[in-house]
């Protein structure tokens, strides 16, 4: 069986609150494999977040272990650190997150910029991302001119950019309607066949509903794992 | 890694982004800049407007006077008398002194002169050929009086510029005659101009006739007999300067039978009063930087506030840039570029503008416009060094943002 994409071992995440040490993360371990789809639900307080961040390298654990793509987190600096974001995860958060000055190319482009890739190369790859997408036409559109579930495929294609093996979605739903919010999540099955890692942060369990597998986090601790048999 | 064409188009189009306030704050700098240059420019002008008249006075040059000058109070007292100074003094200085180039006794007379119909008053000083080579002189026109004219007394005159111009304002002054208290003198020549001394003097209000017509026939009773206004004398070199200063007052002091600090007589090195007057007009220079300086920095300060705002108002792009692979050095260079954009475009801007201000400034004064290359680059990179200080705290406060906190901002 080969390793594991993420592998988590009694991680902690622990935050000073004034006097109070608020435990976000409180002994979490779990496994995600290479090509999985997976939800992480839970309400809001239940360390998903947390955990998301800890995941996508935007922090770095307490205590525990933390392994991704064979990278142990907590040794990671700032600069490595800003290399695994860039190279192993692709973000798409819940806001988009698009800069607005820049057109839907541009955006796509913003990763590979920092990956230091030659502008013409960069701006081939972000053109055929942006086909994936179903934008192949909205190339010089900035995203005031786009609707919701366009900015959220421009930013999916950003996610793509630098071909990391783990898409980490943020309530990627949560600002569109639900049809559109059918269709994004129908983007990252598709991504996801043709083998992208996913994992998608929800409070939502009809998003939820979409994947294979269901983490249930509940006051930093996982209460609940399961498979589901429909999705595929 | 970051390519470094990407890094300043991405600092172009943020500051594009918002063309209004970017020139407001380049304007700081720009106006720092542009006083600097032009108030450093001035100040050189200014140097160069006094080294330049000075050395018109002549180079390596003792002017020797009559009467002691007083240190301190500045006054001078005529110990002695008026008429210490003596031609026998000039030539036991030119026979006894070494290393000297010309030894110029010189007598002083005010007078009227008196050409056709007009007439114009100004300083007559009756002087050898000697004079010419201590003050670094020549004629223009014509041809200055010989050591002949000098023992015979004749009556010829050199006029200055100033002076030929009054009296022949359209007429070859050579040839033709002046009165000069009642006596007609012959215009042998005209010295070329000089312009104003160090002092603000018009040297070409001058004119110049033999040393004994002067005292015989121009200056009156009182300069009878053997006395002299002045001594020049001109060293052989500048490196001869003060040993002949030496020399001179010794001799002088042997002479005069005076023991120091009794002199009857005060022997001025031109030199260091050109020094103290280069000295002068450099803390002016120095003054008139600083206070320019003053508004570079208010420039700076500017810039550093917009870069602050800048950086609060573009959190959550912070916090994007970093998710997306950006590490702190990355937003480091980009805001730090920002900053270095503005004020190194404000630099340029503000270099032609105070270039065309320091033209504006010396032509008025009538200064010369010196302007060295070195004062671009030194422009440029003064203001370069502006925005890297005053980018150098919002870039790095950008580039240590917290990406959880800067994503969550709205």
């Amino acid at each position: 069986m080969p390793a594991p994409l993420i592998e988590a071992r009694a991680l902690v995440k622990t935050y000073r609150m004034g006097e109070e040490v608020v435990h976000a993360l409180d002994g979490v371990s779990f496994a995600i494999a290479r090509g999985d789809f997976a939800a992480i639900v839970g309400p809001s307080g239940s360390g998903k977040s947390t955990l998301m961040n800890l995941v996508g390298g935007l922090d770095t654990p307490s205590a525990g272990a933390l392994t991704i793509d064979g990278a142990d987190m907590a040794s990671l600096d700032d600069a490595a650190l800003a290399q695994f974001r860039n190279r192993t995860i692709g973000f798409v958060f819940q806001s988009f997150n698009l800069l607005p000055r820049l057109t839907a190319l541009e955006n796509v482009e913003l990763p590979m910029i920092y990956a230091g890739l030659a502008p013409k190369l960069r701006r081939a790859r972000a053109a055929d991302l942006l086909a994936r997408v179903g934008l192949g036409e909205r190339l010089t559109h900035r995203p005031t001119q786009l609707s919701g579930g366009q900015q959220q495929r421009v930013a999916i294609a950003r996610a793509l950019s630098c071909e990391p093996p783990l898409l980490l979605a943020d309530e990627p739903t949560g600002a569109l309607d639900t049809h559109t919010g059918q269709e994004i999540l129908k983007l990252f099955a598709t991504l996801n066949q043709d083998g992208v890692t996913v994992v998608l942060v929800t409070h939502d369990l009809d998003v939820a509903a979409a994947t294979r597998r269901v983490i249930e986090m509940r006051d930093g601790r996982i209460v609940a794992d399961r498979a589901l048999e429909r999705a595929a | 890694m970051i390519r470094a064409g990407d890094l300043v188009a991405s600092a172009m189009r943020a500051l594009r982004a918002n063309p209004l306030r970017s020139a407001l704050t380049a304007l700081g700098v720009i106006i720092g800049v542009a006083s600097v240059i032009a108030m450093v420019a001035v100040g050189r002008g200014a140097q160069a407007s006094v080294e330049n008249s000075i050395n018109s006075l002549g180079s390596n040059l003792l002017i020797i006077v009559p009467g002691a000058m007083r240190q301190g109070g500045g006054v001078r007292s005529a110990a002695g008398g008026w008429d210490s100074l003596t031609l026998s003094d000039a030539e036991a200085i030119a026979r006894e002194v070494e290393n000297i180039a010309a030894v110029a006794p010189a007598q002083n007379a005010q007078a009227q002169l008196v050409a056709g119909g007009m007439n114009w008053n100004t300083r007559v000083t009756g002087v050898t050929p000697a004079y010419m080579i201590a003050r670094d002189w020549e004629v223009a026109q014509g041809r200055f009086f010989e050591d002949r004219d000098v023992s015979q007394a004749r009556r010829v005159i050199v006029l200055g510029a100033t002076v030929a111009e009054q009296l022949f304002p359209n007429a070859d002054p050579i040839g033709q005659s002046v009165r000069v208290n009642s006596g007609a003198y012959e215009v042998i020549g005209v010295l070329e101009s000089k312009g104003q001394s160090g002092f603000g003097q018009d040297q070409d209000d001058i004119a110049l006739a033999p040393l004994t017509t002067v005292k015989r026939r121009i200056a009156g009773r009182r300069s009878g007999g053997e006395s002299v206004s002045q001594i020049a004398v001109k060293a052989a070199s500048e490196e001869a300067l003060p040993d002949v200063e030496e020399s001179v007052t010794t001799l002088l002091r042997q002479r005069h039978r005076t023991a120091s600090g009794e002199d009857d007589f005060t022997v001025q090195n031109l030199s260091s009063i050109a020094e103290a007057g280069q000295q002068a007009t450099q803390t002016f220079t120095i003054l008139l930087a600083a206070i320019s300086g003053v508004s570079l920095l208010v420039g700076g300060i500017g810039i550093m506030n917009i870069m602050l705002v800048s950086v609060t108002e573009r959190t959550r792009e912070i916090g994007l840039r970093k998710a997306l692979g950006a590490r702190q050095s990355d937003i480091l260079q980009q805001f730090g570029l920002e900053a270095v954009a503005l004020s190194v475009a404000g630099g340029a801007i503000g270099f032609v503008l105070g270039v065309l201000g320091a033209w504006a400034i010396t032509t008025g004064f009538g200064l010369p416009l010196t302007l060295s290359p070195d004062t671009a680059a030194l422009a440029i990179a003064f203001s370069a060094m502006v925005g890297i200080v005053f980018g150098a705290y919002p870039a790095w406060r950008a580039a240590k943002l917290d990406p959880i906190e800067a994503l969550r901002r709205e």
